[in-house]
């Protein structure tokens, strides 16, 4: 749908909307997205009331869920296989990775299954498709808020003092959500069509973790392979997290630099693929 | 004549649908399918997307609409009709921009509005408020908008009580109530209908269609899909009937609506037991078909108000038996029993005289009778003081539709009080003034 310069109505007003099997492509339809800015923020509403409905520790399970990771790879990896944590207590060590890990896989979990759960809006009413996998990405930005707040009252109890580059904050969180947003719409997108996606997710999500610096610090992986390892995004994410607030290594800004270029890519291919597709979802979900 | 504010130029639209599975004959076969699946099922997803040359003939591709055109001049009512299938929402949905035309295009002046549901995203764990303010912005209102009219929606679906419990709770009706109050809100200028007022009890029916009227008198342009011919009639100002995917006539409504009736499914209107076996009756009477038709003698299960509904029996008797009486139930769709019936209710020497063999029993209901609506027929044969051979289950339906009213004050039908609507014979007795 375009909307064209008006040459066909008396009123110049009046938008005219062409509905022809389109062609050529483009990334964004900015216009179309700030019309419907208002049902982004009430199905971003709507996800954060729904999530923890009927339950009687409702946004407790915010904390709960990283902490109780927290605790089971404290056990295992910290004390049983004794893997190093840069010399902060393991606890933190992996609690400070857990909420950005946390935030990550529920994101491309939502998102990802977001389509195919929406069926009737996107068989029944016209708005622009994009807006479904990103609102779980940022409904999810709440959660992260609340276990965060667990991670400074962690930082009082084992003293440690937050780093000047804490100010980076910020723009991590930025590469986590581009990243995550990218993910999600791909795999979204292609769930719609391929159902086997859904059963791959998971998977996904397993072999993220263990490929991201959750459990163990980057430092174990080889020097000459951390360039190539700095291509997950998070890596880039967790590392800069756990310097910025933890001071457990020199900041890494090149994973950083790294990091942050791909997740912009993944947004990008992630948009591209999922207008490519966006015109079918209707006749095959 | 109005300049169009919606032009449509040889839309058609084609969907792939799935070939029917194959079946399986040995375990080899099985085995083999099973291994290979994976690579057929790839194929096969792949081409959901993929479409060859227009004219090549595919099997499992359908055209759910063949190059159909029309203007539409701003401020009319369009009904749009036809069978199931006909391509009737796949038209709105193109309209609506929810899925792209194949071929063709389409011009839309003006903001459009399109109703293809009721309670779209509308969210159980919700409470009624956050329901109306997530669903009107679905249907692509902005939030300060929803905001000012939420008094009155809330008044109109008549839930004030209950704005704040979560809908999960709410009574069905409550629930349509509230979401049609969310939609009825709308303020396009262009507005895309489907059969959405079949929703409800008929009190708010009848709300919704005053609001549709409401709409209509406003100016603003209505495309409105239905299969309810009163509400055609009384709100549009033309009609489409569309029948696999084709446009067939474009004309006033009640032009339209004959036609329309005049195909519509025969099959409902007849039911046949082939098979002596699965015939209902016993050794006495066995019921070979039911029917209705209408004056003129054709199968039908759509009669207009002013049309006699002729039922007709056939069946196999196998002796005379004195106590032996054929008769109907006739229920509203409701199943209130309207009256029972049988062919030895009036004076002895008006009995229809049945013989052995093959019979075939007419019994009319007359017009100018019966309200709008959907009735059942039930078969009831049994003998008088004994055994109930056949019924009392409805095998056959029949719909009634407004006809052309023969009277200026000949209210909307529902309105009336009363199980019938009999058009009765008004005297005048002349006395002499005091």
């Amino acid at each position: 749908m375009e909307n064209m310069a008006n040459n066909r109505s008396v009123e110049p007003k009046v938008p005219v909307t062409i509905i022809q099997p389109k062609k050529g492509w483009q990334l964004f339809d900015l216009k179309k997205l700030i019309q419907y800015r208002d049902l982004f923020y009430f199905l971003v509403v709507r996800s954060i009331k729904v999530r923890y409905k009927q339950t009687v520790l409702g946004g407790l399970w915010a904390i709960i869920q990283p902490f109780a990771a927290m605790v089971i790879f404290t056990i295992f990896f910290g004390r049983l296989a004794k893997i190093p944590s840069d010399n902060v207590p393991y606890p933190i060590f992996s609690y400070s990775a857990m909420i950005a890990w946390t935030y990550f896989s529920t994101a491309i979990r939502n998102s990802g299954f977001s389509l195919v759960g929406s069926q009737s809006l996107i068989t029944k009413v016209y708005f622009p498709r994009i807006i479904i996998p990103i609102a779980p990405v940022i409904a999810g930005l709440l959660d992260f808020s609340i276990a965060f707040v667990v991670l400074i009252g962690m930082m009082l109890f084992y003293h440690i003092h937050p780093t000047a580059l804490t100010a980076v904050l910020p723009l991590l969180i930025i590469v986590m959500v581009l990243t995550a947003s990218g993910v999600g719409s791909f795999l979204a997108a292609l769930n719609a069509k391929y159902r086997d996606i859904g059963y791959t997710i998971p998977f996904i999500i397993q072999f993220w973790l263990f490929a991201s610096p959750v459990v163990y610090p980057a430092s174990m992986v080889p020097e000459r392979f951390r360039m190539i390892y700095a291509l997950n995004p998070m890596v880039g994410v967790i590392e800069g997290f756990r310097s910025a607030l933890l001071g457990t290594t020199a900041f890494p800004f090149k994973l950083i630099l790294i990091s942050a270029v791909i997740s912009v890519f993944l947004f990008l291919l992630g948009a591209f693929y999922f207008k490519q597709m966006e015109r079918y979802f209707a006749d095959i979900i | 004549m109005n300049k169009p504010v919606i032009t449509v130029e040889n839309l058609s639209k084609r969907y792939r649908i799935g070939l029917r599975e194959k079946k399986y004959r040995t375990f080899r076969e099985v085995l083999k399918d099973g291994i290979t699946a994976p690579l057929r099922n790839l194929a096969r997803l792949r081409r959901l997307t993929r479409f060859d040359d227009e004219n090549a003939k595919e099997e499992d591709v359908i055209w759910a609409l063949r190059d159909i055109s029309f203007e539409v001049p701003q401020g009319q009512v369009l009904g749009i009709i036809g069978r199931n299938g006909a391509g009737k929402t796949t038209l709105l949905k193109i309209l609506s921009n929810i899925t792209e035309p194949t071929r063709g295009c389409a011009f839309i002046q003006g903001r459009v509005g399109s109703l293809l549901e009721v309670g779209t995203g509308f969210h159980p764990e919700l409470t009624g408020r956050e329901n109306v303010f997530l669903n009107g912005a679905i249907l692509g209102m902005k939030k300060a908008e929803i905001g000012r009219k939420l008094d009155e929606i809330v008044a109109f679906a008549e839930i004030e009580k209950f704005i704040d419990t979560p809908v999960k709770r709410y009574s069905s009706g409550m629930f349509v109530r509230l979401a049609f109050a969310v939609a009825a809100h709308l303020e396009p200028e262009i507005l895309l209908v489907d059969e959405v007022l079949a929703v409800g009890d008929i009190a708010f029916q009848k709300k919704c269609l005053g609001k549709m009227g409401h709409v209509a008198a406003e100016g603003r342009t209505v495309l409105f899909v239905s299969h309810n011919m009163l509400a055609i009639r009384a709100l549009c100002n033309r009609a489409i009937l569309l029948d696999e995917g084709k446009l067939v006539m474009d004309d006033e409504p009640e032009k339209v609506i004959q036609e329309y009736v005049s195909y519509e499914n025969m099959n409902e209107a007849e039911v046949v037991w082939d098979d002596r076996s699965s015939q209902p009756g016993n050794e006495l009477i066995k019921l070979v078909s039911m029917r209705t038709r209408d004056s003129s003698g054709n199968l039908t299960s759509i009669f207009q108000r002013d049309q006699s509904i002729i039922v007709e029996f056939e069946f196999d008797l196998a002796r005379l038996e004195e106590n032996l009486h054929i008769g109907l139930d006739l229920k509203t769709g409701d199943g209130i029993v309207l009256f029972r019936s049988h062919h030895t209710d009036g004076a002895e020497k008006d009995w229809a005289t049945l013989t052995v063999g093959r019979n075939i029993l007419q019994c009319v209901v007359p017009a100018n009778f019966l309200k709008l609506g959907r009735y059942l027929i039930s078969p009831v044969i049994g003998l008088h003081y004994g055994q109930l051979i056949v019924g009392p289950d409805p095998l056959l339906s029949f719909t009634v539709i407004e006809g052309k009213p023969i009277s200026r004050f000949w209210i909307i039908q529902q309105g009336k009080r009363g199980v019938t609507a009999p058009i009765l014979h008004w005297k005048h007795i002349n006395v002499k003034s005091p």
